[in-house]
């Protein structure tokens, strides 16, 4: 099949190197410490982070740092054809894991001993590129329950096809089964904290492929700043003196 | 944006350009009144390194530079440098005057929920009994916890400090503390509510008792006299100890003095309600503000339940912004 045509257009009219819309919104769940929905084009994630809270489980409890837990799940509806079991499965405890242990990377767990935090992501909209959408949505929400970070956890997947490649893969080129890389960066300390591919590269187009992939995180990073700073700036006048 | 994320309100067209327009009139205030920098999470804070800086929270260091860890405000005092966050958990300090809700009764102590992140100790020690005399806890006592507090109580208290394990203690060792009955408990977000020197309010005009707790818990309650009835209901004790605890009669009491009148329940809502409008719309939370919304509604002739509504909400925040201009016309 062909993904990128003669024109350089992809299947949904995009450049080879340019990335879906992105919007992320702070403050969609009334209840949570902190929330947020970030979008990809038509993948759509919600996420809701609370805590740091008593730990549920005391035999779990670590004296020294805060627990951090991640549960990841479809929604029925995110599909083409609805889910049956929208969580516990391989892949989605897979994400979790992936997911928790991006997130406690760049937490700073020792400033909340003996507390832990959970992050809940949905995936509302499935359309490729969920990994990295609930990467993004899990870090603005962290941010808004004013969990403590070393830096902005960013992530964003890029694959190769048809000899080109491409930046933020949706759905039908995602099951196209060629390499996709997903990274995950932190953007200030530009250090990687995930990186992920199926199949296989050649070396020097690997290089070319990731770092497409980081300048897409480093893109998604500018953005997710800006809803953050006027996030704040907001609540800041809101609040008066 | 984050319009009202408490109530989803179906703003009309004029409405919407009501409320844009105040909040906008808000932001212009604000920006007028402090040049405060807000910050996000990994943005360098600018400081002069020659005058020597001191770390403070929400800070940490890397490469030579001061990096913020949380989306806030910079605040400055002489060295210090830190970031006040705004939408956090709360963070206690010593003296501050919380409510909480007890989650676990356990060996001489309860376990309050206080929105912290971890639960909060409130020793049996550390409270009067209600006898209200000076002496050693008993075994007795220690049985007898649960008729003081039970599960699911709601608490006043004052925070007494860390513990050297890191675990947060509580202390209730004046007759205004304790148990908080007939009446709502509100939460919300702790950076609403400002230390002030007072934070018990009655409000004599409904016969409501108004405690602003530091982290956010705000309760809304019958008056009650001076919170010495301790001392008579361990008189009623005392005597039906000697009775061998005569349950029946004690319910038949209960009753009587758990009747609240109707007016008294409506202000509570009344009060309530506006405690939640604010919140809703982030705008800081003190009395005085509360009772201005209040009397807002009575004087629109409005009924509880239309407080909630979109048109008295735009209302209150064209009603903030005048109070805040004439506050910033005041000062100069």
């Amino acid at each position: 099949m062909e993904y990128v045509s003669p024109e350089g257009l992809r299947l949904d009219g995009r450049r080879p190197m340019e990335m879906r819309q992105i919007r992320a919104e702070i403050g969609a769940v009334s209840n949570a410490d902190g929330s947020a929905v970030f979008e990809m084009g038509n993948t759509k994630v919600i996420a809701a982070v609370y805590g740091p809270r008593e730990v549920q489980n005391r035999s779990q409890q670590i004296n020294d740092q805060a627990l951090v837990r991640c549960e990841y799940s479809m929604a029925n509806f995110s599909t083409g054809d609805r889910m049956r079991k929208p969580k516990g499965d391989r892949r989605s405890t897979e994400i979790s894991l992936v997911i928790r242990q991006t997130m406690e990377a760049c937490i700073l767990t020792h400033l909340m001993p003996r507390s832990q935090i959970d992050i809940f992501v949905q995936v509302l909209q499935a359309d490729g590129g969920t990994r990295s959408a609930c990467i993004n949505a899990a870090t603005l929400a962290l941010a808004d329950a004013g969990i403590p970070m070393r830096d902005i956890v960013t992530s964003c997947s890029a694959g190769f096809l048809n000899s080109t490649p491409l930046l933020d893969l949706n759905y039908v080129e995602d099951s196209a089964g060629g390499p996709d890389v997903t990274v995950g960066i932190l953007t200030k300390l530009d250090k990687v904290t995930l990186l992920q591919m199926d199949s296989k590269l050649p070396m020097d187009i690997f290089e070319n492929v990731m770092q497409l992939a980081i300048e897409g995180c480093k893109a998604i990073a500018n953005y997710i700043r800006e809803v953050m700073l006027e996030n704040t700036k907001e609540l800041e006048y809101r609040r008066g003196i | 944006m984050r319009e009202l994320r408490d109530l989803q309100l179906p703003l009309n067209q004029t409405q919407k350009i009501r409320l844009r327009r105040a909040l906008q009139q808000l932001q212009d205030l604000a920006s007028k009144a402090s040049s405060s920098a807000s910050v996000t999470v990994a943005d360098t804070i600018p400081v002069n390194h020659e005058d020597g800086v001191l770390k403070g929270h929400g800070t940490s260091e890397l490469d030579g530079e001061v990096v913020a860890t949380l989306c806030g405000v910079v605040e400055r005092v002489n060295k210090l440098v830190y970031v006040r966050a705004l939408r956090a958990r709360y963070k206690p300090e010593t003296g501050d005057i919380i409510v909480g809700r007890v989650t676990e009764v356990a060996q001489k102590r309860w376990r309050l929920e206080i929105n912290f992140s971890q639960d909060a100790i409130l020793m049996l020690s550390s409270m009067n009994l209600p006898d209200g005399i000076q002496r050693r806890r008993t075994a007795v006592d220690e049985l007898n916890m649960r008729s003081i507090f039970e599960e699911s109580d709601v608490i006043c208290a004052e925070v007494r400090g860390f513990q050297h394990d890191g675990s947060l203690h509580l202390q209730a060792r004046s007759q205004k503390y304790g148990k908080l009955e007939r009446g709502q408990l509100l939460t919300v977000p702790p950076y609403l509510v400002k230390r002030r020197k007072q934070h018990f309010h009655h409000v004599e005009k409904f016969a409501v008792d108004l405690i602003l707790g530091c982290n956010g818990f705000i309760w809304v309650g019958e008056h009650v006299e001076a919170r010495d009835n301790m001392v008579e209901d361990q008189d009623n004790k005392s005597e039906q100890q000697n009775s061998k605890l005569n349950t029946r009669s004690l319910r038949l009491e209960e009753q009587e003095s758990t009747y609240t009148p109707v007016e008294t329940r409506q202000s509570i809502c009344r009060i309530a309600n506006a405690v939640r409008v604010l919140s809703s719309l982030g705008f800081s939370l003190n009395v005085e503000v509360i009772m201005g919304t209040v009397e807002q509604s009575i004087s629109l002739n409005l009924d509880i339940h239309e407080m909630l509504g979109a048109e008295f909400c735009v209302q209150i925040a064209e009603r903030e912004v005048e109070r805040r201009s004439s506050l910033t016309k005041k000062r100069r």
